[in-house]
């Protein structure tokens, strides 16, 4: 391997063995103590390399969400949201547990790994319980 | 040099040819051939020799280094080439790399040019590669990305189904009147049509999306001083920039505001016209709610007031603003990458004012009396954004 490349493996990677680990874990630059996803190498805009992996709480927020289209015998009619996750970060996701038309832009989700087509994959359900905004 | 002295590639250069070819249906023509023909007939147009144009721009979905399999194909050895993809709206990019290479001395004659035949083998195509952390959620691309986009706007500005409609009804109204147009015959639309049609990735119907047509397009340039000497009106480049901050539509920073809002500003500041002063406006259509996101940001009225404005066909042909005005993606051609065609309508407009022959449209197809037009191109979902803006030579 070569030196300049820390670790075992590049965090997309990482990011894909967590998840088979059964965590969700996002990236963190100590420095500036902000969170960031897609996982990178180093913090984007600034090119910070100080960087840890934190589990993250799961929680979030819809930010956007579709309702797309497909026939019953491919599978039927899907949820694709956009998540805003408490720590800040924004996600690509599927919101499940309701119907894939019904999911509100606002609404507080939480995290669970899945498998989706052989992958392990962060899926959202509807946050039911009461819930604190975050400070 | 600083930022400001960008300026002098203001009226630099000039289109002074243009075409387009096997746009609709194309059937046993493949996507080189298309682009190739667009070529041939934008320098015949042009009163141009193939032999004289030594610089190349080019990007398909067919090929992936497009400018020098183009260049190959007409058998040119160009001084300078340019093949970058950043999606649909890389023509317009092209063209202000164009305007740099020529006024820069390092080529005389370019080309700019595109072509697909998408439609005729099967539907729509793209090269791009699947997104990580987003292609396991199967998204159906770039659908979802825009439905995104447009749940999003309607949440934060209270925008209907109805209002994205509107977008679609104008676009067929222009293109009832330009024969070009795919669906010239097709006759007009109505709001109940849009929301009727089938969903695709709701708030978006079959109807809030582009047509998937074939077709290829040229434009050619040179520097102003040998425009004024060519046999068509030149139509002069006085303002260009681009600017983009995602590729993902997860990475997108604000769904409902897009980086038109800075290429738009910066190619206004350097035509030294404002918005308002553009007699037609030529935006990326490919979705309906694209129209209403790019009238906002290219400053023709505040964000989230677009909904008002596109209200009772006012961006129609009896409207006050000349929008998309052969049509669109919507219902004029769309062939997979559409930013050529919003260059082409933008200086056709202008060099039928001035009285050459660019075809025939029906009663109120051509704008009166058209001296500055902006082409604003798109790429991706709703990522890489390119403002163009052209005059006729008084505006220079």
């Amino acid at each position: 391997m070569p030196e300049n490349l820390k670790g075992l493996v590049g965090p997309e990677q990482q990011f894909k063995n967590y998840l088979s680990e059964g965590k969700f874990m996002i990236q963190r630059c100590k420095s500036l103590d902000k969170f960031f996803f897609h996982p990178r190498v180093a913090f984007p805009g600034t090119g910070e390399r100080d960087l840890e992996w934190v589990e993250a709480s799961g929680i979030g927020t819809v930010h956007s969400t579709t309702c797309n289209r497909r026939l019953l015998e491919k599978g039927g009619d899907f949820n694709l949201s956009l998540i805003t996750l408490d720590e800040g970060p924004r996600m690509m996701a599927r919101v499940e547990g309701t119907d894939p038309d019904k999911v509100q832009i606002g609404q507080k989700v939480i995290a669970r790994i899945s498998i989706l087509n052989g992958e392990p994959a962060v899926i959202f359900d509807i946050f039911k319980d009461n819930y604190n905004e975050p400070k | 040099m600083n930022q400001n002295d960008i300026n002098n590639l203001r009226g630099k250069t000039a289109v002074v040819g243009l075409a387009e070819s096997g746009c609709g249906m194309a059937s046993g023509w493949s996507a080189m051939e298309i682009m190739a023909n667009s070529v041939h007939d934008a320098l015949d147009d042009a009163g141009i020799k193939l032999n004289e144009v030594d610089g190349v721009f080019a990007a398909t979905a067919f090929h992936s280094m497009a400018a020098m399999s183009l260049s190959e194909y007409l058998g040119l050895k160009p001084k300078f080439a340019d093949g970058s993809q950043i999606g649909g709206s890389s023509f317009l990019s092209h063209i202000l790399t164009a305007a740099l290479a020529l006024d820069a001395g390092l080529i005389n004659v370019a080309v700019v040019a595109y072509g697909s035949n998408q439609k005729s083998i099967g539907g729509f195509k793209t090269i791009s590669e699947a997104m990580p952390y987003e292609a396991q959620y199967e998204p159906r691309m770039p659908v979802t990305a825009y439905a995104l986009a447009a749940k999003r706007y309607m949440h934060e500005f209270g925008a209907s189904r109805e209002d994205l409609a509107n977008v679609a009804v104008s676009a067929r109204d222009w293109a009832l009147l330009n024969p070009r147009a795919y669906t010239y015959d097709k006759g007009p639309l109505t709001v109940e049509d849009v929301l009727s049609a089938r969903p695709i990735v709701d708030p978006l119907g079959k109807l809030d999306c582009c047509l998937v047509t074939d077709g290829g397009a040229a434009v050619i340039m040179t520097r102003s001083d040998r425009a004024k000497d060519t046999k068509n009106t030149p139509i002069y480049l006085l303002g260009a920039a681009m600017e983009h901050h995602h590729r993902m539509v997860s990475e997108m920073p604000d769904l409902v505001r897009t980086s038109a809002i800075d290429s738009s500003q910066r190619a206004f500041k350097m035509s030294s016209y404002k918005a308002t002063d553009m007699d037609t406006i030529q935006l990326y259509d490919a979705f309906t709610i694209n129209t209403l996101l790019f009238l906002e940001d290219l400053g023709f009225c505040k964000k989230g007031e677009a909904i008002e404005l596109v209200k009772n066909n006012n961006i129609g042909p009896s409207g006050s603003l000349k929008v998309n005005t052969n049509g669109g993606g919507l219902s004029c051609v769309h062939p997979g990458m559409y930013g050529l065609f919003v260059t082409l309508e933008a200086i056709r407009q202008l060099r039928n004012s001035a009285g050459d022959n660019v075809g025939e449209r029906s009663g109120g197809g051509w704008v009166d009396n058209a001296k500055l037009s902006v082409a604003h191109g798109n790429g991706g979902v709703l990522s890489s954004q390119v403002t163009n803006v052209w005059g006729v030579s008084e505006t220079l």
